[in-house]
């Protein structure tokens, strides 16, 4: 994690504006950017700013598959770049996202996410987990995906998300949603200059005459180079794994653990107070990180005594993730809600109740179940 | 008759220093690898190969990085002229060409090629219009004619069904940010010459941020169109040219 100064007096912000600011303060030099609730207020906040910012390229391109091709035309011209949007713009950019992991070019995405599939609704929801997570476009590639759980992160993660993007020369995506880009919090946003660039050799911005000239491409026609490419791939996805971040409350004594991240984490705390009010022991496993996954961590919670339950605002897709981590050692409940609704506190103690009864009932054995 | 090597010799013509050693991977009788040179021979002879970024396509020319020893990008198919955006933003000093072929700046990529013009964005969009797709094998491209035999046309492009072949270029023209538009060849020493010339006023336009300098480039593809080369310019000189007739389409005041 990089130490990011921060203004000591916080202002009250809505998390798209947060992470628009967070931007500009983080040194963006290029974002390109097509409309779509629930994110269009990071455009129009960069747009309003433009006058202030002459030297940051601020451009409404002419949809999603433009905004993520001119990304990657500014990434190889070595420029601190980004785009937004949401689930049916994020889908749209796949092909172009694809390119710039196999041309391992830094820069950042968020996804503040709505209800899908198709057209979907325009209220948050968690359902592009498995699209950020595990690909998205063609080929093997993966992205650094951070996922915020309030405005202050909103903004924090702009910067880590440049800094990881920028040290494994790949992109990273802010996985968001709805709720968390539209709602006002408190936020102390972090200073300008605190993310120093370092110079890049392998961008294209004219060959002099003292150095070969540089290519960005992901074509290789052999397959045996194609090959060679992947391995260096999967090697820096290895490295990346020093990276995992996951926040842990009240872990330590508890029989039921939550895992959620983003908005679900949230209400999960939310939940787990209510629940150790009502004398149950329940901790919260928050991954920050959903790619690279935390699977030591919470394979590191995993036994037979141990119940999880994993809720998420989609049809099930991190509790997969989960499963892979537990691998067994416990069992894994889930609790999902999906299209655009949230589930609340209130319905999450049902379940908590009911495994906290099985627990009761089953004795040692239920975490067999 | 003896021969002696003069060392004296002057050099008339040589290899431009922006193209590469590499041999070329074109088709005999293709058009690309002269218009490669003619590009290269303009940035060579205006002394900006230093200052020039250029974007290869998806298509014939995804190799153009192979020849072109100037700083390159490959795109995605059809996004020449959204990444050439990204890069041309971004080094507002800079030269930044895109080369593209029909399928690509014509059919896939038609969304970012009218809006990148639209926008008048201060780069040079290389068109080259070979009426069909060579790289995957001669398939019908938005500008092949009308009958003409393709391997997704075997009966002949039949416009009631699939459409008129585009004339893309003179829609182009009617875009306020197209600067300069125009249309021409490599068949002949006298095309070439003229090619160079609108390839030169097109840098010196971008170095002036006149808006978009679109030149497109008729051309031939023996392989996909199944003929010797001889036969496939006769064929282009007979057909493409009445239906894409050569010359300046949008030309500045000051060229004028
Ligand atoms: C998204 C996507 N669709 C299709 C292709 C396959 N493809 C590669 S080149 C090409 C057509 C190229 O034709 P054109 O642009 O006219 O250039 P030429 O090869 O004739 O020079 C196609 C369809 C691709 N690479 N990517």
């Amino acid at each position: 994690m990089s130490t990011i100064q921060h203004d000591e007096h916080p202002k009250l912000m809505k998390g798209n504006e947060a992470l628009a600011e967070a931007s500009l303060r983080a040194g963006l030099q290029a974002y390109f950017g097509y409309p779509i609730t629930p994110q269009s207020e990071i455009l129009e906040y960069l747009t309003e700013q433009a006058p202030k910012h002459k030297d940051v390229v601020i451009l409404q391109a002419e949809s999603e598959i433009a905004s993520i091709n001119m990304v990657y035309g500014a990434a190889g011209a070595g420029a601190r770049t980004m785009t937004t949007s949401s689930s049916p713009g994020i889908s749209l950019m796949q092909e172009g996202i694809s390119y710039i992991a196999a041309s391992e070019l830094p820069c950042l995405i968020a996804n503040v996410q709505r209800g899908g599939p198709g057209l979907g609704t325009i209220q948050p929801a968690q359902g592009d987990y498995f699209q950020a997570t595990k690909g998205g476009g063609h080929g093997d590639y993966h992205l650094i995906v951070l996922a915020p759980s309030s405005v202050q992160e909103m903004a924090d993660f702009v910067f880590e998300g440049f800094r990881l993007a920028e040290e494994y020369r790949m992109p990273a995506m802010i996985l968001t949603d709805g709720a968390l880009g539209q709602m006002m919090e408190k936020v102390c946003l972090p200073k300008y200059g605190s993310l120093p660039k370092k110079e890049a050799n392998w961008t294209t911005t004219g060959k002099l005459e003292s150095r070969e000239r540089n290519f960005i491409t992901s074509l290789h026609m052999e397959s045996e180079k194609m090959e060679l490419v992947n391995l260096h791939l999967q090697d820096k996805y290895r490295k990346l794994k020093q990276e995992v971040r996951c926040e842990l409350i009240n872990t330590k004594d508890a029989d039921i653990l939550l895992v959620a991240y983003g908005l679900s984490a949230r209400i999960c705390g939310k939940a787990m107070e209510i629940a150790r009010g009502k004398g149950i022991n329940v901790g919260v496993i928050r991954p920050i990180t959903l790619y690279p996954f935390p699977y030591e961590i919470i394979a590191s919670f995993a036994d037979s005594m141990r119940m999880f339950l994993t809720v998420e605002m989609n049809a099930g897709q991190m509790v997969e993730d989960v499963r892979l981590a537990v691998n067994g050692k416990s069992s894994v409940y889930f609790k999902g809600r999906m299209g655009g609704m949230i589930p609340t506190p209130e319905e999450i103690i049902l379940e908590i109740e009911a495994l906290a009864e099985k627990q009761r009932t089953m004795g040692q054995s239920a975490g067999y179940l | 008759m003896s021969t002696t090597v003069n060392e004296t010799m002057e050099i008339v013509y040589e290899k431009p220093k922006t193209l590469t050693e590499s041999p070329t991977h074109y088709c005999p009788g293709c058009g690309h690898g002269v218009v490669h040179r003619v590009l290269m021979e303009v940035i060579d002879e205006m002394g900006i190969g230093e200052q020039t970024v250029g974007i290869a396509p998806v298509g014939c020319s995804v190799f153009a990085y192979n020849y072109m020893n100037v700083d390159m990008q490959g795109a995605a198919h059809g996004r020449a002229s959204a990444v050439a955006t990204g890069v041309r933003r971004v080094l507002p000093d800079k030269y930044v060409f895109s080369y593209q072929g029909d399928g690509d700046l014509a059919a896939i990529g038609t969304g970012e090629t009218i809006h990148t013009v639209n926008r008048g964005e201060n780069i040079l969009m290389v068109f080259v219009n070979n009426g069909i797709y060579g790289m995957t094998g001669g398939q019908m491209a938005p500008t092949s004619l009308c009958g003409m035999v393709t391997s997704t046309t075997p009966y002949g492009r039949d416009a009631s069904f699939i459409g008129h072949p585009l004339k893309i270029t003179e829609m182009i023209a009617q875009l306020p940010g197209a600067y300069y538009v125009a249309r021409h060849a490599v068949h002949t020493p006298a095309a070439v010459r003229k090619l160079k010339k609108a390839f030169k006023a097109s840098f010196e336009f971008q170095k002036e941020k006149k808006g978009t300098c679109f030149i497109e480039v008729v051309t031939n593809c023996p392989s996909g169109w199944k003929k010797t080369p001889l036969e496939a310019n006769e064929w282009m000189e007979k057909n493409m040219f009445p239906y894409y007739p050569l010359g300046d389409i949008k030309v500045p005041a000051a060229m004028k």
